[in-house]
């Protein structure tokens, strides 16, 4: 089985472009572009130079000692939270702005829900000098001050949504809006592997980057330039998209997504879009998604801000049907006692999102030999006023 | 014949409104219809609400939240439009997105709606080339029709593509907008329509989107056949109420 998109933009029964006729010039213009554009050597060139000289990249396979003593296997953790703005995201704007350039766009949006993406995306548009308007809830404004702060510091513009739940999910569709308001000179910067085709596929592609460099890294380290486990939390899905890449179609490597429990997958405040969704469209992916019984899409929970999606991107809707990927879902508690974890036993404070991902070490068995990859794929400065509320530190 | 090719072929110009099921009182469906038909419109698109409809500008928005709200759902709706027949006669088109229609079942949906007399569908994010792969046959055999959207970015080679699969009529958005009143339109929007009409497409085209008053509605009809009226007709009912509905129509076409 392969488990990349196929030529009319599924993964199996999951993804396609689900959108009004007013986004159709838009995603067509990029449907046709994105493979070519990103395959010219000039982009290349442009985007290989950003992502060294300016996120920091190749970001270290760093193999954590301690960890693997206590769990007794071998762990390695790619640590995207070294990337400049401090997470994954980044690989995947700069990728975006290049395109949107010679698209002959000049003018930047992009939907953020704990703000990470917005700053990435503002951050980008800063660096290129172009127009940035980041929509974001108005609940997320709220919870998210500083990266708001940091937001327009870099010079973008921050909307607040203000129609249904206003938090991510609606601030996607203010985002979908204002470009159906603006179909000729603007580009929407999607943050995770989710949105119609060829969103989930041009997204993966910018972070496959992740995997690119584990290969050839674990060549260096290990002798062999495959794990046995990849291993990455899940809310869209963009940075699990990224680790995962180069590894779909390769059988040895077993692929672990761990996604948010919340206060647990029965308790009416969760985020495991696997365990609790049902096939639908949002955001014009035909995919898993929380829904009531109705059709109508529900409002997600979990104390990590970036988990907090009702979807998940199709890829991923994909791997969990075919069973290519385990999904495990981890509670808040659990995720936030691995937060202190990771930071006492390798002086590294992860973003909570990431943090979900570590506890899979506590639900599974690994063998001494083993080889595991986490995708450490944020830092936690921006998660430190949960950590204070919630540790009383 | 279909209710929708009959009433083309009966009017030159056709008035249609648009209204969210279950706004601006959960049961006030039935009432509107029959408000409408008496004021002599001659079509109504019912908005199913969504949570989440991206197409739609604000005052959309809030009546379809509003109707959630009111406890408006797909089962609800069609108990509400049961033996509608007996009274409205006029075309009746269900507007919705996808997902709903989907968790109802698709094919349980369409029958639900030639039970009651339903003669078509708008559904803004199911793409011409989706329709035709997952939900063409279905739809006919149920006989539906299904309406498409085109806009002023369409290209001229996919309006004769859309034309070619469509029935009833083509719903041309009348700028590059979501939902929402404007009160007049400009040289850009007159062009487009022109353009349109000089294609001479087979299938007839009615404008929506920004049409709030006589003028628009003027502007609109005299390049189409007809014209849909949603946010203005909306903000009505809500300011006005059920009963005043015959002033608003009379407005229009004044």
């Amino acid at each position: 089985m392969n488990y990349n998109v196929n030529e009319k933009g599924y993964y199996g029964d999951f993804g396609g472009a689900y959108i009004p006729e007013m986004l159709y010039p838009n995603v067509e213009e990029l449907r046709q572009n994105y493979l070519r554009i990103s395959a010219e050597p000039s982009f290349k060139k442009e985007y290989d130079e950003l992502l060294k000289n300016y996120v920091g990249r190749p970001t270290p396979l760093y193999f954590a000692k301690r960890l693997s003593e206590k769990y007794n296997t071998k762990i390695y953790l790619k640590r995207e939270d070294l990337c400049h703005t401090g997470a994954h995201k980044v690989n995947n704007t700069i990728g975006q702005i290049l395109m949107a350039r010679r698209l002959g766009k000049h003018r930047i949006i992009a939907e953020t829900g704990a703000g990470q993406h917005g700053v990435a995306t503002a951050t980008v548009c800063a660096l290129m000098g172009m127009e940035c308007i980041v929509y974001m809830g108005a609940l997320d404004i709220k919870r998210q001050a500083p990266n708001v702060a940091r937001m327009k510091m870099l010079g973008a513009e921050v909307r607040p949504a203000q129609s249904g739940s206003k938090t991510l999910k609606d601030a996607t569709n203010e985002a979908i809006r204002d470009w159906i308001n603006n179909p000729v000179d603007t580009h929407y910067i999607i943050g995770s592997v989710v949105g119609p085709h060829p969103y989930p596929d041009m997204v993966a592609r910018f972070q496959s980057v992740i995997s690119e460099e584990t290969q050839w890294q674990l060549q260096e380290l290990e002798g062999r330039n495959y794990p046995d486990y990849v291993i990455a939390c899940v809310g869209g899905g963009s940075n699990a998209a990224g680790l995962y890449y180069h590894y779909l179609n390769d059988e040895r490597v077993k692929i672990i997504a761990v996604e948010a429990a919340g206060k647990g997958i029965n308790s009416g405040e969760s985020a495991a879009t696997s365990a609790l969704g049902k096939e639908g469209i949002i955001h014009g992916s035909k995919t898993l998604l929380m829904q009531t019984a109705d059709g109508q899409i529900t409002e997600p929970y979990s104390i990590s801000a970036g988990l907090d999606y009702p979807g998940v991107g199709p890829m991923h809707a994909h791997l969990f049907r075919t069973q290519r990927a385990e999904f495990i879902s981890i509670p808040d508690q659990e995720a936030m006692d691995w937060g202190l974890t990771l930071s006492q036993m390798e002086g590294i404070i992860p973003a909570i999102e990431t943090a979900h991902a570590f506890a899979v070490l506590d639900v599974r068995r690994f063998k001494p030999e083993e080889i595991l990859v986490f995708n450490c794929s944020g830092r936690g400065d921006k998660d430190l006023d949960t950590y204070i509320d919630y540790f009383k530190l | 014949m279909n209710r929708i090719d009959q009433k083309f072929k009966e009017e030159n110009t056709i008035l249609s409104i648009y209204f969210s099921a279950g706004h601006p009182n959960l049961e006030d469906t039935v009432p509107i219809l029959k408000q409408l038909q008496a004021a002599g419109v001659d079509m109504v698109e019912i908005g199913l609400p969504f949570s989440d409809p991206l197409a739609d500008g604000p005052t959309i928005q809030e009546s379809s939240t509003q109707a959630l709200r009111n406890g408006m759902t797909t089962e609800k709706l069609f108990t509400q439009l049961k033996g509608i027949r007996e009274h409205i006669h006029i075309p009746l088109v269900l507007m919705g997105y996808y997902n709903p229609m989907m968790q109802f079942g698709l094919e349980n949906f369409c029958q639900r709606c030639q039970e009651i007399g339903i003669d078509g569908l708008i559904i803004p994010d199911l793409p011409v080339e989706v329709y035709q792969e997952e939900s063409q046959d279905l739809f006919n055999r149920y006989g539906l029709y299904n309406m498409f959207l085109i806009t002023p970015q369409t290209s001229e080679e996919r309006i004769r593509y859309i034309d070619k699969v469509s029935k009833g009529f083509i719903y041309m958005v009348s700028s590059a907008s979501v939902t929402g009143a404007q009160s007049a339109f400009g040289d850009v929007q007159t062009e487009y329509f022109q353009r349109i009409q000089d294609m001479h497409l087979n299938t007839p085209t009615v404008v929506g989107f920004g049409i709030s008053n006589a003028e628009t509605y003027q502007a609109a009809t005299s390049h189409s056949r007809g014209a849909i009226i949603g946010s203005a007709f909306i903000k009505f009912l809500e300011n006005e109420g059920v009963e005043r509905i015959p002033e608003f129509i009379k407005s229009i076409r004044s």
